[in-house]
C-alpha cells in the first residue's frame, strides 16, 4: 500500500480546510469585516483629529485585531468534532502535531492573513504615517499568528464543552497579553519614527516558542477531547 | 462498564459484537480503536501494545463510528479524496470504481449534505475500503442501509475476508456474511 508522506499528508490538510472555509465565505469575512468596524468606530467616539487618533492607533489597531482573529477561534475545530472528521484525523496514523500545524496554517491563512492585509487602510485612516506601515503588517503578521497558535490550544481543549468559546477568550487573552504590550509597542514607536527592531524581535520569539509548543500540545489536547 | 471481555481476530475472522442497547458496544470498539484508553487490561496488535506505536496501529485499521466521519460541503468524491488521500495515496479513477461499486456512481458529484442517510453510510463505507487497512472496526455498518445496500456490504465485508483481512461488527442484527462463519461476542 503506497502510504501518503506526513508532509504531504499535512499539505492535504491545509488545501483541505482551505476548499472548506471558501464554502463558508460568513465565516471568513466575520474577522475582516469586525477589525474594519471597530478600527472605524474609534474616530467616531475619540475625535476626528488625526494627531490624538495616531497616539492611540497602535493599542486600537492591536485590540481590534485580537478580538477579531479569536472570533474565528472556535471554528478551528469544532465542525470536524460533530461530523466526525476529527476522530478518522486522529486515526488517520498520521503525526498529529503535523495535522495541527496544517489547520492552524488553514486557519491562520483565513483569519489572520486578511486582517494584515486591510491593516495598512485602517492605520491610514488613524492617521499612521505612511513610513510606519511596515511595522504595523509584520506585528499583526506575527501577532496573529501568535493568536492561532495559542488559539488552537485553547480551541483543541474547550473542544468537547458547551459554551467553550466564552472560555477559550478566557484561556488565549491572559496568554496573547504578551504579544500585545509588544506589538502595540512596535507600532507606537515606527509612528515616532524610532526603529521596531527590538518589540518586533521579541513577537518574532514569542512566535517561534508557541509554534514549537503548540502543535504536540494541541495534538494531546485533540485526544483527549476525543474520549 | 466492561469487565472480563477478551477477544481477539486474525486474518480472515469476522467477529460479531452482539448486546443490548447501552452493554458497551460501541465502547469496546473504541477501546479497540484506541479511541478510548481502559482502565485495566490491554489491546495489541501483532502482538505489541497499541500504545507502543499509535500511528502504526492506526494505520493498519479502518474505523466506521456512529458518526459517517463525512464533511457535509464536500463532494462524495472529494470527502474520499480528502479522507482517504491522509492515509494514502489515491487515484481518481480507484474512487470513481468504489463509488460506482457502492451504487453511488451518478452522485459523485453532489455534496454529502445532500445524500439520503443511507447514499451517506455507503460513501462512508467507501472510505473504509478505499483506506485497504488489513482491520476493519465497523459500528453499526448496516444502519439506514436499505435490503440491496445489506446484501452489497455483506458482500464487500466477505471479500474483504476472503483477501486475508479482519472485521470487528457491532450490530443488533447478526449479520450474514457470506462464505464465512462470524463469531459471536455477547456483552451482556
Amino acid at each position: 500500500m503506497d502510504r501518503t508522506g506526513p508532509a504531504a499528508a499535512a499539505m492535504l490538510m491545509y488545501r483541505r480546510d482551505l476548499l472548506l472555509a471558501f464554502r463558508h465565505w460568513d465565516q471568513v469575512a466575520q474577522p475582516v469585516v469586525f477589525f474594519a468596524m471597530v478600527t472605524t468606530l474609534f474616530p467616531l467616539a475619540l475625535s476626528p483629529e488625526l494627531g490624538e487618533l495616531r497616539q492611540l492607533a497602535g493599542g486600537v489597531l492591536w485590540v481590534a485585531a485580537l478580538l477579531a482573529a479569536l472570533l474565528g477561534l472556535e471554528f478551528l475545530f469544532r465542525a470536524d468534532h460533530a461530523d466526525g472528521t476529527l476522530e478518522q484525523m486522529l486515526l488517520s496514523g498520521q503525526p498529529l502535531a503535523l495535522l495541527a500545524i496544517a489547520k492552524g496554517a488553514a486557519h491562520w491563512t483565513v483569519c489572520g492573513l486578511p486582517l494584515v492585509l486591510v491593516s495598512p487602510l485602517l492605520a491610514i485612516s488613524l492617521g499612521v504615517p505612511t513610513d510606519a506601515l511596515r511595522t504595523v503588517m509584520l506585528s499583526l503578521a506575527l501577532g496573529t499568528g501568535i493568536l492561532s497558535a495559542l488559539g488552537a490550544i485553547g480551541a483543541a481543549l474547550t473542544l468537547g464543552l458547551r459554551r467553550g468559546s466564552m472560555l477559550l477568550s478566557l484561556l488565549v487573552l491572559p496568554l496573547a497579553m504578551p504579544a500585545l504590550i509588544f506589538g502595540a509597542r512596535a507600532i507606537d514607536m515606527a509612528i515616532q519614527g524610532d526603529a521596531a527592531r527590538g518589540p518586533l524581535l521579541l513577537l518574532a520569539a514569542m512566535l517561534v516558542l508557541v509554534l514549537t509548543l503548540a502543535p504536540p500540545a494541541v495534538g494531546s489536547a485533540l485526544r483527549i477531547s476525543a474520549e | 462498564m466492561l469487565r472480563g471481555i477478551s477477544v481477539d481476530a486474525g486474518a480472515g475472522d469476522c467477529v460479531h459484537v452482539a448486546g443490548p442497547n447501552g452493554s458497551g458496544k460501541t465502547t469496546l470498539l473504541r477501546v479497540i480503536a484506541g479511541l478510548l484508553t481502559p482502565e485495566q487490561g490491554s489491546v495489541s496488535w501483532r502482538g505489541r501494545s497499541i500504545g507502543s506505536d499509535r500511528d502504526a496501529y492506526s494505520a493498519s485499521f479502518s474505523y466506521l463510528g456512529h458518526s459517517d466521519g463525512l464533511k457535509p460541503e464536500f463532494t462524495a468524491r472529494e470527502n474520499l479524496t480528502y479522507e482517504v488521500g491522509l492515509r494514502r495515496k489515491l487515484g481518481a479513477s480507484a474512487i470513481d470504481e468504489t463509488l460506482a461499486r457502492l451504487g453511488l456512481g451518478p452522485s459523485h458529484d453532489q455534496p454529502a449534505r445532500s445524500l439520503s442517510a443511507g447514499q451517506r453510510r455507503r460513501l462512508a463505507m467507501a472510505r473504509v475500503m478505499l483506506t485497504a487497512a488489513p482491520l476493519w472496526i465497523l459500528d453499526e455498518p448496516f444502519t439506514n442501509l436499505d435490503h440491496a445496500g445489506v446484501n452489497l456490504l455483506s458482500e464487500v465485508i466477505a471479500l474483504h475476508l476472503d483477501a486475508g483481512g479482519a472485521a470487528l461488527l457491532a450490530t443488533h442484527q447478526p449479520p450474514a456474511i457470506p462464505r464465512h462463519a462470524v463469531r459471536r461476542l455477547d456483552l451482556a
